[in-house]
């Protein structure tokens, strides 16, 4: 049974508090590094920082309510070469069920790190958070302020990232640490669960007996808005995909410009195929695409681009949505990758992310299986 | 009187197989339909999605994944692999209203020059009934 409890935060400091949990990491000597998001000089961004001084905490934001990068890249950065120290990573839940992915594709080694995920409201797009914090620079602390029960953060005049506002998965699952601030007022506490397997951090983390009585409610309520929001997102990706052009569309505004596959946390390959020569033609072959269809689009290959990505990756996709982050176009990737890796996904009764037990579907096989693709 | 549509297939076949067999085919003097370009690979699981799909973008009409029959894998397992990606690849294609049908994962031994060539035969008359791959009209992709 996993261990719950509450900390409460004085003077309405949730920040403060949920600084003082992480540096008692550091000082009580449970890690040697704590990943975390924290505020830039300048103040226009919050990015992933790897933590040794717990001064350095003083701007650190558990709460991010942006995601300029995918923490998931950078966990893999830092235990790659399995390091001897050890590690705390704070993620949101789409973060955290990245390096569940990259765990199992070998691109992240979890064995000297404690996974602490945080209950998230979503995120707003990169930008939109550097002008919000412009004018507002105690911004977490207002968003926690005005959370609606069924959007999560929510700003006059800016929206969540699209990922966000259809996003069923804000509570992280499966963590060593769990930070939870739904179902409760975080200004006054916030909720704890942590492993059985870390039992022992209760007293680092000065742990009170309690629970969030209003948690479950809350969860099933901000649950239930998102998943119709997603369904709604869903079927209109398939109408718009009924015909051809519906679905050239989609992808007309694609420059290849690889972005996605930057961002995308599940796109490790360090030599991409899109990136190698093998579709660098002749010359002359251009021409001869163009005589044979009386004209072809340059660059060639944006839909073979973006057909291959789904198919590289989408059974692994978290719908994190910094795909979409990335991309200069607008595609609406998200909703595109969410909708068909649902389908894939299930095709394998696999999700992504879910745990690190389930057997990446492309990675191992039953005998008596798929026989409807055999012809 | 308008030219006969002639599909164009584009063939992955595993070297140990179904290449094997199709050898057997030819060897044997067992005629079928020469609609049939094929690519040798050492394994029907090496058979990366992106060459069937740039194949289908270009206006093939099929593309025919031969592989071992289950539990005759040369490498033991590829052609199981392969199952999966093409399940994989077969549902991404549908999702995105592209024809998952010109997709055919076929598994013919070395001995079954006979089946590679009623393979082909059916294939060519199913994609004549079907007709061309729009695809290959398309200039903007």
């Amino acid at each position: 049974m996993p261990i719950r409890g509450t900390v409460p935060v004085a003077q309405g400091d949730t920040l403060g508090t949920l600084r003082r949990l992480l540096a008692l990491l550091l000082e009580q000597n449970v890690v040697d590094g704590v990943l975390v998001p924290v505020a830039t000089p300048d103040g226009r961004n919050l990015v992933p920082t790897l933590v040794r001084d717990p001064a350095h905490l003083a701007e650190a934001d558990p709460i991010a309510p942006v995601m300029p990068i995918q923490s998931a890249r950078v966990v893999s950065q830092l235990t790659f070469t399995e390091p001897r120290e050890r590690l705390a990573v704070v993620l949101k839940p789409c973060e955290w069920r990245a390096t569940v992915e990259l765990t199992k594709l070998r691109q992240v080694n979890l064995a000297r790190v404690l996974t602490v995920g945080v209950d998230c409201y979503g995120a707003f797009r990169v930008l939109d958070y550097g002008a919000m914090v412009a004018e507002t620079p105690d911004l977490t602390m207002r968003l926690l302020e005005s959370v609606e029960p069924t959007e999560g953060f929510r700003w006059p005049n800016r929206e969540l990232r699209t990922a966000c506002r259809i996003c069923e998965h804000f509570v992280p699952q499966g963590v060593d640490v769990r930070l939870e601030w739904i179902g409760t007022d975080p200004r006054k506490e916030i909720g704890v669960e942590l492993k059985e397997t870390h039992a022992e951090l209760a007293g680092v983390l000065g742990l009170q007996e309690g629970d969030l009585p209003g948690r479950q409610e809350a969860i099933a309520r901000l649950r239930e808005a998102r998943l119709a929001r997603r369904d709604e997102a869903f079927a209109a990706f398939r109408e718009q995909v009924r015909t051809r052009e519906g679905l050239l569309s989609l992808f007309s505004a694609c420059l290849r410009c690889h972005n996605c596959t930057v961002t995308c946390p599940i796109c490790y390959c360090r030599e991409c195929i899109f990136r190698t020569p093998t579709f660098d033609h002749a010359s002359e072959q251009y021409l001869k695409w163009a005589g044979r269809r009386g004209a072809v689009r340059m660059p060639t290959d944006t839909l073979l681009f973006q057909i291959t990505r789904l198919n590289h990756m989408v059974a692994s996709c978290v719908g994190c949505g910094v795909c979409e982050d990335g991309c200069p176009s607008d595609i609406p990737l998200t909703v595109i990758f969410r909708a068909i890796g649902q389908e894939v996904q299930a095709l394998f009764d696999y999700e992504a992310g879910r745990s690190l037990e389930e057997e990446l579907p492309l990675a191992v096989f039953r005998e008596d299986e798929l026989h409807v693709v055999e012809r | 009187m308008p030219e006969e549509f002639e599909p164009r297939i584009v063939a992955f076949l595993c070297n140990w197989c179904t290449y094997t067999g199709a050898d057997l085919a030819g060897t044997s003097r067992i005629q079928y339909p020469p609609n049939i370009r094929i690519i040798r690979l050492m394994c029907s699981g090496a058979v990366d999605p992106v060459y069937v799909l740039k194949a289908l973008i270009e206006g093939a009409d099929g593309v025919l994944i031969g592989g071992c029959h289950p539990g005759d894998c040369h490498y033991q397992s590829g052609n199981y692999k392969a199952r999966r990606r093409v399940a994989i690849l077969q549902s991404v294609l549908r999702q995105l209203g592209l024809e998952e049908d010109r997709v055919w994962l076929r598994w013919i031994s070395a001995s079954e020059g006979r089946r590679f060539a009623d393979t082909v035969t059916e294939m060519v008359q199913y994609l004549k009934e079907k007709g061309p791959n729009p695809m290959r009209k398309e200039w903007a992709i």
